[in-house]
């Protein structure tokens, strides 16, 4: 005799808070040349940025949403705002912040956290950073962090124009021409030649406008020989309208160097995460993803790595937690270009209340790539009869010296482990609790300790009232 | 203190509407070590799940009083949290739960209280020498590849960690080799010791209860309680089995 569990939505009411956008500046709802134009303008674009973005206007126009993965039809462009600026300048002191602005990032955390243990902090609301800021000593060093709209008028321009929307050009898809027509806010870091920055940079992305979009771009350089840990946290408030996040994550990886990428993407369960990011890793370098997609109504999400260099690496550590009325299409891609080249691919997946994860990858394996080595595996958990997991490979190989691996999970919580803790004392809540942040632990051990914490808190939060 | 501790009446238990037990009484005063013997299949593990709290075994009839407190309708965390224990005979692997973690936490929960770490940490090692276990497994995740003597030890562990006032211990001598079985041994008059807690102990051997001073044996058959006596009563079925003479 099977018994159908029920596990209950959660209350998000630490992250849902949410200001009134009364003395914003705001673009009509939709998405036309004149809208995109303005854009251009209230930034200031040179000229070939301003081309790229009715070029990429045109792509998007032309293209068609993607029609294999969860269903996008609650997503009306003509009703989403692309830009929300809030009527404040670029600060590099929390004191410059508006205090509504501020007290947002205060209760997320942000400015605790860097005066602890970040190198760097930029901080991002609506559709423009409100602050950014590197400790002096870093800065010392030669490293560059700033938003891009910044460096696109600085020292680094060139830099810019080189590399931006390379590695995700706006025909990739079709939601990636819409970031190139409208993208707004983010990040631009560079790390000269063997600078090895050995403490966090973070960015935190808050969408806070009702039904709005954000599109925020971050380029990333770390050159020859050179270490960098950079850290992207995502979260919005809750409305009963869809809200789009379109970002671009663009990661250039030089000669020896390294890269991780940290990120815990929280966003309220209206939102629609179609987020592209991509990695491009030169000889004996190496990108290390993190990657935690807790919230979103539906998520599109494959961090893609190019390993071009001979002995390039690429390790990728993912968690995806999807509840009530909650469809994540997460996964990861491999592209391995050269000879000795390593990726190594691990996910796991939580379902809950109805809630549908899907891991999604794709490996491919060059002619060129002799003796390279990859090896992916997902597992996925699911709490009750009524969620659902997926898990949808493809493997591309095509040089007989590859040694590729893959490796599938799909299980529930047992009933025996829960018994078994309970027997020592503890409730049937925490029980479970415990089991699914054991199972999270392979992500959250990869985590700098304060977002560890948070990510169980998560889950903890996540799996409260989830006893049906 | 009231003689009474354990008090089992006419227990029924039945697994997927099969009745498994049929009526069993029991009667175990505080400080008491009871042996429980019987063939294969007898219903011996089923007594233990049931006196715990399992919900896959159903309570039909009779009650479980517990220190005065009738537990028959009460969740296994409630009763764990009254005082009893059960040392599994296959306990189960949690991953990214550490041993230590996972004792601190139940403790925790059971107490109600914060436990100091450093008094825990200290504690937690003098006990794991008791039972001959490298300091290591504290770190290791839940009986996550431990073989089968060190989950058992695991189990002890636990028992002296938490300090119940009631233990059910289902044949954690099994599978042992002689050497386990003696640390085991040490480990359980160490919980006497210190809790002065009562044991029902699940056995097919002897061996474990060399050490123990046995208040009473049961005999369990097809679900009944068969005979009850005393310490003899272990000699004489390593002796002559579960045969005749028991009647």
């Amino acid at each position: 005799m099977k018994e159908k569990t029920h596990v209950d939505d959660i209350d998000r009411s630490m992250y849902d808070f949410r200001n009134e956008d009364k003395d914003a500046y705001k673009l009509d709802e939709g998405l036309t040349k004149e809208i995109v134009l303005q854009i251009s303008e209230e930034k200031n674009d040179p000229e070939w940025m301003r081309d790229l973005r009715l070029r990429s206007l045109e792509i998007y126009n032309k293209m068609e949403a993607p029609n294999w993965g969860p269903a996008l039809d609650g997503l009306d462009m003509d009703h989403i705002v692309t830009y929300v600026r809030k009527n404040t300048k670029l600060a590099d002191n929390w004191e410059e912040v508006p205090q509504e602005v501020k007290d947002t990032f205060e209760k997320l955390g942000i400015p605790q956290a860097e005066r602890k243990s970040l190198a760097g902090v930029g901080a991002q609301y609506d559709s423009e950073l409100v602050y950014h800021n590197v400790r002096e000593d870093v800065a010392r060093l030669g490293v560059v962090y700033t938003d891009i709209e910044s460096a696109l008028r600085g020292e680094y321009a060139d830099m810019i124009k080189e590399h931006f929307m390379t590695l995700l050009p706006p025909s990739d898809h079709k939601f990636c021409a819409l970031h190139g027509a409208v993208w707004s806010g983010g990040s631009f870091v560079y790390v000269p030649k063997g600078v090895k920055v050995d403490i966090p940079l973070q960015s935190y992305f808050r969408l806070n406008a009702k039904g709005a979009g954000q599109f925020e771009h971050t380029l990333i350089i770390v050159d020859e020989g050179a270490d960098l840990h950079f850290i992207e946290g995502c979260s919005a408030p809750k409305y009963n309208v869809a809200n789009l996040h379109a970002g671009c994550v663009e990661l250039f990886v030089r000669k020896n160097a390294r890269l991780r990428y940290s990120t815990i993407e929280n966003w309220s369960k209206n939102m629609y995460n179609l987020n592209s990011k991509r990695a491009l890793v030169e000889e004996g370098g190496k990108v290390e993803w993190v990657s935690g997609s807790f919230g979103s109504h539906i998520s599109y999400l494959y961090p893609m790595s190019i390993l071009k260099g001979r002995g390039s690496r690429m390790e990728f550590t993912g968690i995806s937690f999807a509840g009530k009325g909650q469809n994540l299409d997460t996964g990861a891609k491999v592209v391995q270009l050269a000879p000795d080249t390593s990726a190594f691919i691990s996910t796991k997946s939580i379902s809950k209340g109805g809630g549908v994860c899907t891991f999604r990858s794709t490996v491919k394996v060059a002619k060129e790539a002799e003796n390279s080595k990859t090896a992916v595996s997902c597992e996925s958990l699911m709490l009750d009869s009524e969620s659902r997991s997926d898990t949808i490979p493809a493997m591309d190989i095509r040089c007989k010296s590859a040694d590729v691996g893959h490796e599938a999970q799909i299980g529930k919580i047992s009933d025996e482990a829960v018994f078994y803790l309970m027997s020592r004392g503890m409730s049937e809540e925490d029980a479970k609790a415990l089991i699914v942040s054991g199972f999270a632990d392979n992500v959250s051990k990869e985590l700098p300790l304060e977002y560890a914490i948070e990510m169980n808190n998560l889950i903890r939060l996540e799996m409260k009232g989830s006893i049906g | 203190m009231s003689e009474k501790f354990l008090e089992v009446k006419d227990l029924h238990v039945s697994v997927q509407d099969k009745e498994i037990l049929h009526g069993i009484d029991l009667n175990i005063k505080k400080g008491e070590v009871h042996v429980l013997m019987g063939p294969n299949g007898t219903g011996k593990s089923t007594l233990g799940y049931a006196l715990i709290g399992n919900p896959k075994y159903e309570i039909t009839q009779g009650s479980i009083i517990f220190n005065g407190e009738d537990l028959t309708e009460e969740s296994v965390d409630k009763r764990a949290k009254a005082g009893m224990f059960l040392s599994f005979q296959n306990p189960l692997e949690v991953p990214g739960v550490t041993l230590s973690s996972f004792i601190r936490s139940a403790l925790e929960q059971i107490t109600g209280e914060r436990t100091k770490v450093w008094d825990f940490k200290k504690k937690l090692k003098a006990t794991m020498d008791i039972l001959d276990m490298d300091h290591e497994y504290a770190d290791r995740d839940l009986n996550v590849g431990f073989s089968g003597g060190e989950k058992k030890k695991a189990e002890i562990l636990q028992l002296l960690m938490l300090e119940p006032s009631f233990a059910i211990l289902d044949e954690t001598d099994s599978g042992l080799d002689v050497d386990a079985v003696r640390t085991v041994s040490a480990g359980i008059e160490e919980y006497q010791r210190r809790c002065k807690g009562s044991l029902l102990i699940i056995t097919h051997s002897t061996k474990i209860l060399e050490s123990l001073k046995v208040d009473k044996t049961h005999v369990m058959i097809e679900g009944k309680i068969a005979k009850t006596g005393g310490s003899e009563l272990v000699n004489f079925i390593n002796e002559k089995g579960f045969g005749d003479g028991l009647e």
